[in-house]
């Protein structure tokens, strides 16, 4: 069970936040212009690593806000928490 | 007179204070501080029980949480009955009831003791292998296996006990009280650290209270009269709270803890009343000392099972704490030292042993010197070959170990005796370490699994890290104190220590027998019948991983979860395998360390706590008038509202027919509501629905239906635009939360440039729904202000309007086809405006209805209900309303997906109408579709959504979704049923006022 530093909130137990898979997948600003397979890439497709992986949480029994994580996901480890719209950290 | 086996008072035992107990049925006695398993080894009762596989006769092995074979029912044929409970932790109490679990008829005479004579043919995974073919006879086996098999009896009535949740914040957890456990907590509460120690014992102390006093001296005392003086200081220390019979059950990440802190199990009923039983604690540590001592190793040797054979340690705690002795000539069976000093225990209180087998060749520490001094009888070399006794164990035969420790040699010793102490070294007790996430090494000198790289802010301490020694434990704690809690000294640094040095080691994980392995029976999982020969057999069989073996031979698949032979069936495996233990690795601890009560894990949450309810601001008046309530989401909504002992099917016709012939009205206060405000709401609305919502004139309502990116249905309803910059959604009354979270992760993920903001107000407003061609009068006497003329309050459009002084909102939309108003007031408002509605619509016999009449009513106009006509499947299409998809809009959510090769496919399950051809017959929700009756295999369609006996049109109808059915408008189709097969014809789904002419009636 995590402790999650929400960036508005601060750090609040797992139990208050959601999960909402892995971030920095932008919706196409054209949909109809993308063939079946580029819409699918974007639908469906999504990474499930070992090890460090970026993912989108939301404060939802909290302050509602979403914002971005990199998490380890061998060992659980948050390595960094960061507000939606900023950019992701370079390895 | 029963044989006394208490040799001397103990200080943890108060023999002024006798308590009587039944143990199957026959009431023995004990005294308050003993266990049941203490007491009955008191009154030489050893057979307690009966193993899981063969039925063999099985006695108490160890005195602590890590017992296989003493599992007891506990008070059976009570409500607070409960099963596999360990008999070396229940505290006894007057009137304490146990009872032994699997074994029938009884523990003695067991029925199912002949699958021990049958047991060549029960070898590993006999039930995978016999019980799978034919599978037709399943049935059968699987009575057979539930009738001799079973681990207890689960209780049959509500569990009367209360139990509760606890949340605990600390800066040190230290878990674990023994001497490591105690100097950690100390010091960690003297540094102005918050400190919890907990213990699953009833007393502090730990193993060192007992150690030998000549060979353990700390500070020149002995070492327990030195721990005894530390544990008194703990009482003083203001940041330290300790709780004992406390046992933690799981370690998870974020040192997150939760542990089980037993308050009552030991107190008489009396005192029991009205308690706390059981509490969960939910630890948030910001360190954690682990300091969870080690277990002793049984040896695995041919018939180690026997009631009578027992861990070398249980029997000096036996005689150490609780003053009995488990026997009257008592042999020890070890690899160690430390078996030598259970026998000078024993010795010295008077307690006969008579001999000790050593597979070493030799040890010549002080501890052995000493007990061979005594003149006890050693047996260097040797191992136990077998053991005798079906009940009781009354002899062992031993035999000379050959040098590579394979085989043996010599001539056959019997050595009578009724008790054989194991020692077969020791395990540290790693299983919260690794829950934690912990990576273990395997270190080869000790064979043994230890921690090696921490996961969160924790160390291990004392036993559990390999300590085994006094002085090195100490030594180590100290470094390792100053370092993790970051503290300059600790109060026991420089302190003399002496101890006994063990230097001889011997390991042989398996220990050979003069007959073959095939005819022996070496235990290396006690409560799961595992042997050996089990363990080479699925190695033989091609099983490699220690997970597929564990799973195939059920090794530490029990309640005790292999805490006694796991490490004993990884070194078989690798023997056997010929790979090195460090490599093979271990199989995964998994909590609960020790099984839990479901009424532990529950806590307050159960009755109406299960789950929290939310009641409409009219609640109370739908109690008042009888109505039958069902659960949507967490809503409690009025179902229907029987009168004179109607029916629900009764009721429902009579509620659906005035409806529709005067006036009726719903509660619809649970539909999800959403205020949307900002400059560019209609933008975002646009986005969200398929619809477009630019051109909605402020005061006019319109009907949205939501889909997921993937172009699937995903809620609908109505919104409202109030103003320029202002609307009110409504959602389906399930998807209130989620669409809320949807349209807030889209505004605050991709579209941040929306200037929108969304707040739930589901619970600020009442909702009553009033219809039927009366329901313009009806409304005229509430609100004579308004002019409800369809010029000036047409369908689909909004007004405001006071109440006497209440302000509200009323839509005249409908979702019955009916002309209908629904009429929003402040939700404390709710229960007076439906009131006044009853009474204005008095003289048209105003009906209130429930949630069944408006699903049948909207199913009569073929309306939708997300959630039971669409199952995350459906697009619009599908449901035939491409109506109200937008073709020209560039973008909305899902609208990409419409297009795709799957979407757009001919077959996809479309809705549609049924009618029966009988229309008497109502179809099951859920039933199947078939158009070929004699396919083999028959293929299936669809299946009904919705169905009902429609009053208005004085026949059954339903929805359905079918494989094409677009195509089939008049088509036969089959419901085959378990008796009967159903006869039906497509149809439009629409099936009342096709026209909508009544909406303007
Ligand atoms: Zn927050």
């Amino acid at each position: 069970m995590f402790i999650i530093n929400c960036p508005y909130c601060g750090e609040r137990d797992q139990q208050e936040f959601k999960a909402g898979g892995e971030a920095h997948i932008e919706r196409p600003k054209q949909p109809t212009e993308l063939s079946d397979d580029e819409w699918a890439e974007y639908l469906f497709m999504r990474k499930n690593i070992k090890g460090v992986q970026f993912e989108r949480w939301n404060h939802a029994h909290g302050c509602r806000k979403w914002f971005n994580m990199v998490r380890d996901t061998s060992n659980d480890e948050i390595k960094l928490i960061y507000k939606m719209g900023e950019k992701p950290p370079v390895e | 007179m029963p044989e006394n086996f208490r040799v001397k008072s103990s200080e943890f035992i108060d023999e002024t204070n006798r308590i009587s107990f039944k143990f199957n049925g026959k009431t023995y006695y004990g005294f308050r501080g003993d266990t049941l398993a203490s007491a009955l080894l008191a009154n030489n009762v050893h057979l307690v029980g009966r193993s899981f596989k063969y039925h063999r006769p099985r006695g108490i092995m160890t005195s602590g949480s890590e017992e296989p074979n003493a599992i007891v029912q506990v008070n059976e044929n009570t409500d607070t009955t409960e099963p596999n409970v360990r008999a070396t932790e229940i505290e006894i109490y007057e009137g304490l009831e146990a009872s032994s679990q699997n074994c029938w008829p009884n523990v003695n005479f067991d029925i199912g003791g002949i699958n021990n004579l049958i047991s060549p043919f029960l070898p590993a995974g006999f039930y995978y292998k016999t019980f799978m073919w034919p599978s037709s006879f399943w049935e059968k086996y699987e009575y057979f296996i539930r009738h001799s098999a079973g681990l207890g009896k689960s209780p049959k009535k509500k569990d009367p006990d209360i139990y509760d949740h606890r949340y605990v914040h600390c800066d040190v957890l230290v878990v674990g009280a023994g001497i490591s456990g105690i100097l950690a907590a100390k010091n960690a509460a003297k540094n102005n650290l918050k400190t919890l120690l907990v213990d699953e014992k009833n007393e502090l102390g730990g193993s060192t209270l007992f150690q030998n006093e000549e060979f353990n001296k700390i500070e020149n005392q002995s070492s327990s009269e030195w721990l005894k003086k530390q544990i008194q200081e703990l009482k003083d220390l203001k940041n330290l709270e300790v709780k004992v019979r406390t046992s933690v059950a799981a370690y998870h990440g974020y040192n997150y803890l939760l542990a089980r802190e037993n308050l009552t199990d030991h107190l008489e009923k009396k005192d029991k009343q009205n308690k706390v039983r059981q509490r969960l604690l939910k630890i948030r540590a910001k360190k954690v000392i682990l300091a969870t001592g080690a277990l002793e190793r049984p040896l695995i040797f041919n018939n180690n099972d026997r009631p009578g054979i027992m861990l070398s340690s249980a029997v000096k705690k036996y005689a150490d704490f609780y003053g009995v002795a488990c026997g009257k000539k008592i042999v020890f069976f070890t690899n160690n030292d430390s078996a030598y000093e259970s026998a000078l225990c024993l010795h010295n209180k008077g307690i006969k042993v008579e001999a000790i087998i050593d597979i070493r060749e030799n040890s010549d520490s002080k501890t052995v010197k000493s007990l061979e001094a005594s003149g006890i009888k050693i047996h260097w070399s040797h191992t136990i070959v077998d053991t005798h006794g079906y009940k009781r164990l009354n002899n062992v035969s031993i035999m000379k170990l050959s040098k590579d420790g394979m085989t043996v040699t010599g001539k056959k010793i019997k050595i009578s005796c009724d008790c054989l102490g194991m020692a077969g070294g020791w395990t540290p007790a790693v299983h919260l370490f690794t829950q934690s996430g912990g990576k273990l090494r395997f270190d080869e000198d000790n064979k043994v699994f230890l921690p090696s790289k921490y996961p969160s802010k924790q160390i291990s301490v004392g036993s559990c890290s390999g300590d085994f020694k006094i002085n090195s434990i100490i030594k180590n704690l100290d470094l390792n104190l100053k370092d993790f809690l970051e503290i300059k000294k600790t109060d026991f640094e420089n302190i003399d220590v002496k101890c006994d040095s063990e230097k001889s080691k011997r390991n042989i994980w398996l220990l050979p027998s003069d007959k073959s392995i095939g005819k022996t029976k070496p235990f290396v999982d006690y409560q799961n019948d595992a042997t050996a020969k089990d363990i080479k057999l699925a190695l033989r069989e091609g099983f490699r991983s220690i997970e597929h073996v564990k799973r195939y031979t059920t090794t530490g698949m029990g309640t005790d979860q292999g805490k006694l032979g796991n490490m004993h069936a990884l070194g078989i495996i690798a023997d056997t395998a010929d790979v090195k233990m460090g490599e093979l690795g271990t199989t995964t601890f998994r909590p609960p360390y020790t099984p839990l009560t479901f009424g532990t894990i529950v806590g307050r949450n159960v009755g109406e706590f299960f789950d929290i309810f939310r009641r409409t601001p009219m609640n109370d008046w739908h109690i008042e008038h009888k109505a039958e309530f069902e659960n949507v989401g967490q809503w409690k909504r009025a179902w229907y509202y029987p009168v004179n002992g109607e029916t629900m099917h009764e009721a429902v016709q009579r509620e659906s027919k005035a409806a529709r012939e005067s006036a009726g009205i719903l509660d619809a206060s649970t539909l999800g509501k959403i205020d949307i405000q900002g400059s560019d709401s209609s933008e975002f609305l646009n986005r969200v629905y398929t619809n477009a919502w630019s051109k909605l004139a402020i005061g006019n309502c319109r009907y949205g239906l939501m889909l997921n990116e993937d172009g699937m249905v995903y809620d609908d309803g109505v919104t409202t635009r109030l103003g320029e910059n202002h609307y009110i959604m409504t959602t389906t009354t399930g998807g209130a939360a989620n669409v809320l979270g949807k349209l807030e992760d889209y505004l605050q993920t991709e579209w941040p440039e929306l200037d929108v903001y969304l707040t739930s107000v589901t619970d600020h407003y009442a909702t009553a729904s009033v219809c039927g061609p009366n329901s313009k009068k009806i409304l005229n006497k509430i609100v004579p202000d308004i002019e409800l003329s369809d010029e000036n309050f047409p369908h689909m459009s909004f007004k405001e309007a006071k109440i006497g002084n209440i302000n509200c909102r009323i839509m005249r939309i409908s979702f019955t086809g009916e002309l209908s108003y629904e009429i929003n007031v402040q939700a404390s408002y709710g229960k007076s405006v439906w009131e006044k509605c009853i009474e204005a619509g008095k003289e048209f016999n105003i009906t209130p209805y429930g949630t069944e009449t408006m699903h049948l009513l909207r199913a009569e106009k073929g309306f939708i209900i997300v959630g039971q006509d669409t199952d995350g499947t459906m697009t619009p299409v599908d449901l035939q309303m491409d109506w109200i998809v937008s073709k020209k809009k560039y973008d909305f959510i899902g609208k990409r997906s419409l297009y795709r090769s799957d979407t757009m496919r001919e077959d996809r399950k479309q809705l549609i109408g049924l009618l029966t051809d009988d229309p008497s017959i109502v179809l099951e929700e859920g039933a199947q579709i078939v158009s070929e009756l004699n396919q083999n295999p028959i293929q299936m369609l669809g299946h009904v959504t919705s169905s009902y006996f429609s009053p208005n049109l004085n026949k059954s109808i339903a929805l359905a979704v079918v494989k094409g059915g677009k195509d089939m408008l008049g088509k036969k189709l089959y419901i085959p049923m378990e008796n009967k097969t159903i006869n039906v014809t497509v149809s439009n789904p629409v099936f009342f006022d096709k026209e909508n002419l009544r909406i303007n009636a």
